[in-house]
């Protein structure tokens, strides 16, 4: 029989605002165990939560980017279990009321667009974090509360994914948008994204949908896509041998690359949610949502229209250039600094990409501004170095921060051009190459190759090579 | 006997300075080493702390800088409230030895004004009780009969006023914690609107039920430790975005044609024969005052307790679920518990919490709980709406509503211990007011046949509090029945 795959995804998204999401503590990644901590994040007794107005924000951002309703009143729930990591055995997120609702975003496979619909997205408080010793001979286990009631949004999409490959081309737009929106770092490393998979299979033509299984503790995109694979192969094989699936939560093994059980004691949980009373409504008036619709920066489709049509550029090359909304930033800034576009992508695409993943270093931290490479690119261009040089003298730049200029002058990399100068080299090499001369006289147009890069030896590169190929035509002809 | 006047009896000595806050406070500790043996009102006394608070306070009367109505005059603070580096126990053992780092918003507003903080008094585990018989340290006995309760279950307020052995003390109040023992032992005890004095700080028992408020010898007093502690605060997301009035300007004014509305369901079946005479005889006071007296209707009173006891416990069962002895509090210990998370899970709340404290969770827990939810949780809260309903109602017509605080005076203690129903039902009359969110007073209208206090009840429309304090000043100066000591 032949299966078809249902996917939905669970994406957790941790917000970059300033503060948490019920007290002034700071968000910031990586500060020495509970730190940044205080009263409300530790869920002391007798404290209260108070909406940070910043999530509130971001979160309407990311509802209007993916195309959901914005609801004019939506509340808090108290969701409810015990778990050390969790100090008030409740998490403060939304349930039946989230703030966005039936949104959608596209995604690109094998040049076919197809649409996934978004069936919410809600704000909620994270956890902390369990800290289990690695010494046999200790073995408690401590909390780290810092990341206690930093901001998350939880973006649902309806289980309208069917293969792990659009799984993965999902999470690659969507995350293209949290960043595009400049809501998050998205960093699967270190957690400020999640994400949880929601799979069942279904013979082929069959509209009702099998028993799924919840996928959790996958690491990155691609660990998404291979623990969806497995999980097919995995659920299609009981369903061949006559076997139920059988509704439960199982973790990504990534050392074996497989899905195991985890125990259902952990997962029996009836989080008894009801609406936190601490809180007040939240009232998203219109007023509010049309500014913040007007405040939207561009998102990733707007941008690839507007540089194709704006810049004529290739579907490749701006599929390559919006990938990172820096790189496309990037590029913007630097055609303000050089009229051709077509080159800069080149490079770009390139040569710029290229070191920034060789060092796994983002664009910005590349030590070459982008004003920068539009002057480099300009000395191509006026004839001052070839462009074979300006690639040396981009790593170096890279390398030391200096201008273009800088580089050429210090390094003498200064192409030459100046005509008599080239003419007197090229008649010591005529002079000193009978055969070669002789061979292009008689037909062997390789031999011309030979003796340019002669020239090109005697000139340490430096001579221009559409003038060293006239003069040398015409010297031979 | 600096220590048996009220707060604005005392104010007056302090600025004429014929007495100092530090003997004043002195004196009231000297009482407290007496009696409080007997009464048992306190868990914690912080008499160090105290003093130097007294001698501050003297020192601003003294340079006449940032004196207030209240400056110097001593005060106790009911026991589930946060005071930096002062024991807080909820008189629960699960956090008998927990030490807020922080101070709740009325503490700040408290110590702003210079008030003197005595300690901090006893109370039901969890403010959850009618009798501060479930405190998991003792009892507290009503000033008035030491073998009666004093109520709860802020108790331990009420009858360290009571007794003398404070001028002031805050309790809170979620179902009548603060009327219902004010009444028990004769005081003045008040819960304002919900939302009108912060809850930052309060160790949370139903979040949307819980209010702060005073507990006094008079109302004078309880007029201005209202205007104290009352007030926004960012803190607290619940808490009124509104001024609070001058609440002092609502006294010695007469009461000519307010229009008072007795709610017939709150005069039933079983409610005390003296208790009912009393509050009869107080609403012919008040018709002589000059204020008009119609009968209303609260239809939906009678389902007032069922409500409030699915409510109530299921906001508890989550607030609760903190003291699990992961990071601070009780923690069990023992094999089996040691190195299992859910072993030491259960046997710290087993053993932490006290018997009513776990009905109330597990009552909770159950009416939240998937299945049930809609039949218990969701229909409480239309119920709610419907009990507001009649409030809103009767306030378009009525300024202000009269009923007894309780149907009876205090009980014996031990009386009603095994009968949870019975205890519950304690709390008949104030509980209506939580679910709506009104203010109430209950103040002294009267001592039974055994020479115990009784207390009349004045709820007032929302943010209406000055209404109160107008109504409840006028019938306290023409009656005697706050002159009446206990001891
Ligand atoms: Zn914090």
């Amino acid at each position: 029989m032949n299966y078809e795959p249902v996917i939905g995804l669970e994406v957790h998204v941790q917000l970059s605002t300033k503060t948490k999401i019920f007290c002034g503590c700071s968000t910031n990644f990586g500060a020495s165990p509970n730190t940044q901590t205080c009263p409300v994040c530790l869920g002391l007794p007798g404290v209260l939560p108070v909406l940070n107005k910043d999530v509130v924000q971001r979160a309407i951002e990311t509802a209007l980017a993916t195309n959901c309703n914005v609801v004019e009143r939506c509340i808090f729930h108290r969701k409810n279990y015990f778990y050390p990591d969790l100090p008030k055995g409740y998490q403060i997120s939304q349930y039946d009321m989230p703030l966005g609702e039936n949104g959608w975003i596209q995604i690109k496979l094998d040049g076919k667009v197809k649409k996934i619909r978004i069936t919410r997205v809600h704000m909620e408080e994270d956890a902390g974090k369990l800290i289990h010793s690695e010494n046999s001979e200790d073995l408690r286990s401590r909390v780290d509360l810092n990341r206690a009631g930093v901001p998350l949004l939880e973006i649902v999409s309806e289980p309208d994914i069917s293969s792990p490959e659009e799984a993965y081309q999902y999470l690659v737009s969507l995350k293209q948008i949290l960043e595009y929106l400049e809501i998050s770092d998205c960093n699967m490393e270190e957690g400020s994204l999640r994400c949880d998979a929601n799979i069942s299979i279904r013979s082929v033509g069959e509209s009702g949908l099998g028993t799924k299984a919840e996928l959790k503790n996958m690491n990155s995109f691609k660990g998404v896509q291979k623990a969806l694979e497995y999980e097919i192969i995995r659920q299609e094989k009981l369903l061949g041998k006559g076997e139920k699936v059988v509704q439960e939560t199982r973790l990504w093994n990534t050392d074996l690359n497989r899905t195991e059980s985890m125990r259902s004691k952990e997962e029996a949980h009836d989080y008894r949610y009801f609406p936190e009373p601490d809180l007040v409504n939240i009232i998203v008036d219109k007023e509010w949502v049309s500014k913040t619709r007007r405040s939207l920066p561009e998102l990733p489709q707007a941008r690839r229209d507007r540089l194709k049509n704006e810049y004529g550029l290739s579907d490749y090359d701006v599929e390559v250039l919006t990938m990172d909304k820096r790189v496309a930033d990037y590029f913007e800034e630097c055609s303000k600094y050089f009229p051709n576009c077509k080159m800069i992508a080149n490079w770009i695409t390139g040569d710029v990409l290229a070191v920034s993943k060789d060092r796994k270093i983002s664009i910005n931290d590349l030590n070459v501004s982008p004003k920068q490479l539009g002057e480099l690119l300009g000395l191509i261009e006026n004839g001052t170095i070839s462009g074979k040089i300006a690639k040396d003298v981009f790593q170096d730049m890279v390398c030391t921060g200096k201008d273009a200029k800088q580089v050429v002058s210090e390094k003498g990399l200064v192409q030459l051009s100046d005509e008599r100068e080239l003419v007197s080299i090229i008649d010591k090499i005529i002079k000193q190459n009978p055969k070669p001369v002789n061979d292009f006289r008689s037909g062997k147009q390789n031999a011309l190759g030979f003796l340019v890069g002669q020239i090109m030896k005697e000139t340490k590169g430096k001579a221009n090579p559409q003038v060293v190929n006239r003069i040398l035509k015409s010297k031979l002809s | 006997m600096k220590h048996t006047l009220t707060a604005h009896e005392l104010t007056k000595l302090l600025i004429s300075r014929d007495v100092s806050s530090e003997e004043l406070t002195r004196a009231v500790y000297e009482h407290i080493g007496k009696t409080d043996k007997q009464i048992g009102a306190y868990i914690t006394l912080t008499k160090d702390t105290a003093i130097e608070q007294a001698k501050e306070a003297d020192k601003r009367i003294k340079e006449k800088r940032g004196v207030a109505p209240l400056t110097g005059i001593p005060i106790a603070i009911k026991d589930n409230m946060c005071v930096k580096d002062v024991l807080c126990t909820c008189a629960s053992k699960m956090l008998n030895d927990f030490v807020p780092p922080y101070n709740a918003t009325v503490i700040n507003k408290l110590r702003e004004n210079g008030l003197v903080f005595l300690g901090k008094t006893n109370m039901d585990e969890f403010a959850m009780g009618s009798s501060t018989e479930t405190s998991c340290f003792k009892i507290t006995r009503n000033p008035w009969d030491t073998n009666a309760i004093p109520g709860g279950s802020s108790g331990g307020s009420a009858a360290a006023v009571a007794s003398d052995q404070a001028i002031l003390s805050i309790g809170s109040d979620t179902g009548g914690s603060i009327r219902q023992p004010a009444s028990h032992c004769g005081i003045v005890g008040m819960k304002p609107t919900y939302g009108r004095v912060s809850r930052y700080g309060l160790v949370a028992f139903a979040s949307s039920l819980d209010q702060i408020g005073p507990l006094t010898k008079d109302v004078w007093d309880c007029a201005a430790l209202l205007e104290v502690i009352s007030g926004y605060d960012p803190l607290d997301s619940t808490s009124l975005r509104m001024d609070s009035p001058d609440y002092m300007s609502f006294l010695n004014k007469d009461i000519k044609n307010i229009k008072i509305g007795v709610p017939k369901e709150y005069f039933i079946e079983g409610i005390d024969k003296d208790v009912e005479l009393a509050v009869k005889g107080a609403i012919k006071k008040l018709e002589k005052l000059g204020a008009i007296i119609e009968e209303v209707s609260l239809p939906h009173t009678e389902y007032a307790v069922a409500t409030y006891y699915i409510i109530a416990p299921a906001e508890a069962s989550a607030n609760l679920a903190r003291y699990d002895g992961v990071k601070y509090g009780y923690r069990a210990k023992g094999e089996g518990v040691d190195n299992d998370l859910l072993g030491m899970y259960e046997n710290t709340r087993k053993e932490g919490f006290g018997a009513e404290v776990k009905r109330r969770i597990m009552l909770g827990t159950h009416t939240l709980s998937s299945g049930y939810y809609d039949a218990y949780y969701l229909k409480a809260q239309k119920v709610r709406t419907l009990i507001k309903q009649d409030f809103d109602k009767a306030f378009k017509k009525f300024d202000i509503l009269v009923t007894p605080t309780s149907p009876t005076p205090a009980f014996k203690i031990g009386e009603k211990t095994d009968d949870p129903l019975q205890m519950y039902l304690s709390d008949i009359f104030t509980i209506p007011t939580n679910l709506a969110g009104l203010p109430a007073i209950s103040l002294p209208c009267g001592l039974n046949k055994n020479g115990l206090p009784m207390g009349l009840q004045l709820i007032g429309d929302y943010f209406d509090e000055g209404k109160i304090l107008q109504v409840a000043h006028a019938f306290e100066q023409s009656t005697d029945f706050h002159r009446s000591k206990a001891i």
